[in-house]
């Protein structure tokens, strides 16, 4: 999901890193205010550990092997603010020493990471939470919110690389939400693994109250609400209303035409069946994704339970407590 | 344990590596923003930039084989996405243009990061007015990471020269106990190097 320097134009890098801007801003200010110092070590080792999580590879069938992205993990674990100052550390680091992402795309890639993700998975996560109780109801939310934080944050991703002009949202869409559809299953396995790894040797560390930076200010909360609002009415909305995609559609047949002619030598491969397909191709994505969301909320569930009677028939006879 | 693949030549000693780090970072703003903006048609500053790069790379004395080996594992990423582009009118166009622009800009960060140690980033960006906060954690983190790292290591060792079966399911749930117990351990040292910092007068 993240997107090299390169692929997005002026305008998309100015107003996602302004949107990023403001998010982490909010957050440092609300994490400046209302955290107790001890805290701050937490935030900076937090996210510390998120980087080297993302470092661990996990096998997926023949060779190819996955890693976590980690955000939701954040947000849960230390609550939202937190979690979006941990995964913008870890972004800024990962582009000033590993060239691993552009840096006039930080913005971009800050707003999808580390802004969108974390605030749906924690959202999804709180919702589900009141309906939910117990330990499956909390690896269930789990596992459902970082599916869907992975999901969200790869179509805000499709809607930049689309408003830059780097590919339609006919092709981006469906390839963008279509390959996260899947990588979300293994963040979220991997996530409600972690989730129930820690809640069976140290459960205190997931009391809901005992987040580090924890939500109660209504202006933060207003800020992250309106920057995803926002978010969504600037790069998402419009590809998906047919007004603006007439537009494009006259612009690049005035704008491209001539160069199209000018380059017979290099076809596009694809070029026959790629206008027949944008309609029916972005249909069948969110087709697929209700049915998808529908399945995974189903399979977390599923995972949980046996998760959570695991977890219960482990703890009785060999937690320290009782050893000692 | 040394864990010098993060920022390995950023300590050696160059003409380049001597510039002030607010030069270096200003600078690498400026090729990157150029490089995006200008027009794929515009091939003489493409050209002209990639000399330029070039030529910067050699005064570094930064070794050839370990700038492009960077490049190499990066570009898989960029090409990924960048085949997406194809998928339109002018496609092979954008692909090359974005292709191009991105090899440019990451062969640019490249030569920042190998040439500029993290804490004087850091204190070139303080003085641009980056919040106080998130320095403190980005400069805690950066001096975590490569215990965390080790830390990760052992954790692994351990594992591994415990597990004997290689069964898919039993590998992710140890190495999800593993992130776990990571977790655990930043809270705790954190909790010490509270204490550290306390005691040596901070805040």
């Amino acid at each position: 999901m993240h997107i090299p320097d390169g692929f997005l134009d002026a305008k998309t890098a100015i107003a996602t890193g302004l949107f990023s801007i403001t998010g982490l801003g909010a957050a440092l200010r609300r994490a400046g205010r209302h955290v107790q110092p001890r805290k701050i070590p937490l935030i900076g080792l937090a996210a510390a550990f998120i980087f080297v999580a993302q470092m661990l590879n996990f096998p997926v069938a023949s060779g190819t092997s996955g890693h976590l992205l980690g955000a939701t993990l954040a947000a849960v674990l230390l609550g939202p603010s937190a979690a979006i100052i941990v995964m913008s550390s870890v972004l800024i680091v990962q582009a000033l020493i590993f060239a691993d992402r552009g840096i006039l795309a930080l913005g971009a890639n800050i707003f999808n990471m580390a802004i969108v993700a974390p605030l749906c998975g924690f959202g999804i996560y709180k919702i589900l939470r009141t309906f939910f109780r117990g330990e499956q109801g909390r690896l269930a939310a789990v596992g459902f919110a970082s599916w869907c934080a992975t999901v969200i944050a790869s179509v805000f991703c499709a809607g930049e690389l689309a408003w830059s002009g780097t590919a339609l949202w006919g092709t981006a869409f469906p390839a963008m939400a279509g390959v996260h559809m899947l990588t979300g299953l293994g963040e979220a396995t991997i996530t409600m693994l972690v989730i129930a790894a820690i809640s069976k040797t140290r459960p205190e560390l997931l009391e809901d109250n005992d987040q580090a930076v924890s939500i109660n200010g209504r202006s933060t909360a207003f800020v992250y609400v309106a920057l995803i609002v926002i978010g969504l009415l600037l790069l998402v909305a419009p590809h998906t209303s047919p007004l603006p995609d007439g537009l494009e559609k006259v612009a690049s047949s005035l704008g491209f035409e001539h160069k199209a002619i000018e380059e017979p030598i290099l076809p596009s491969p694809i070029k026959d069946y790629q206008v027949p397909g944008i309609q029916s191709a972005g249909t069948a994505t969110i087709v697929a994704g209700v049915i998808g969301a529908i399945a995974v909320f189903a399979l977390s569930f599923l995972f949980a339970r046996v998760l959570a009677r695991r977890h219960k028939s482990a703890v009785h006879p060999s937690s320290p407590a009782n050893r000692q | 344990m040394r864990h010098d693949f993060l920022d390995r030549y950023s300590r050696l000693n160059s003409p380049i590596h001597r510039l002030p780090t607010t030069v270096k970072l200003l600078s690498t703003l400026c090729i990157i923003s150029a490089t995006v903006t200008v027009h794929f048609t515009q091939v003489w500053f493409f050209i002209l930039v990639a000399g330029g790069l070039l030529i910067l790379s050699a005064l570094t004395t930064i070794p050839w084989r370990f700038v492009f080996g960077r490049l190499m594992v990066l570009e898989p990423f960029a090409l990924g996405i960048a085949v997406m582009a194809l998928f339109q009118e002018n496609g092979v166009f954008v692909f090359l243009s974005i292709l191009t622009k991105s090899t440019l800009c990451l062969f640019t960060v490249i030569l920042l990061s190998n040439t500029t140690p993290f804490a004087e980033i850091l204190l070139s960006l303080k003085r641009f007015g980056v919040p106080k906060l998130l320095i403190t954690i980005l400069a805690l983190m950066y001096r975590y990471l490569f215990v965390l790292i080790d830390e990760a290591e052992r954790l692994n060792r351990a594992r591994s020269s415990r597990t004997f079966s290689s069964s898919p399911f039993r590998k992710w749930n140890t190495m999800a106990s593993l992130i776990g117990q990571l977790f655990v351990r930043s809270t705790e040292r954190a909790e010490r190097i509270y204490a550290a910092m306390s005691a040596r007068g901070w805040r």
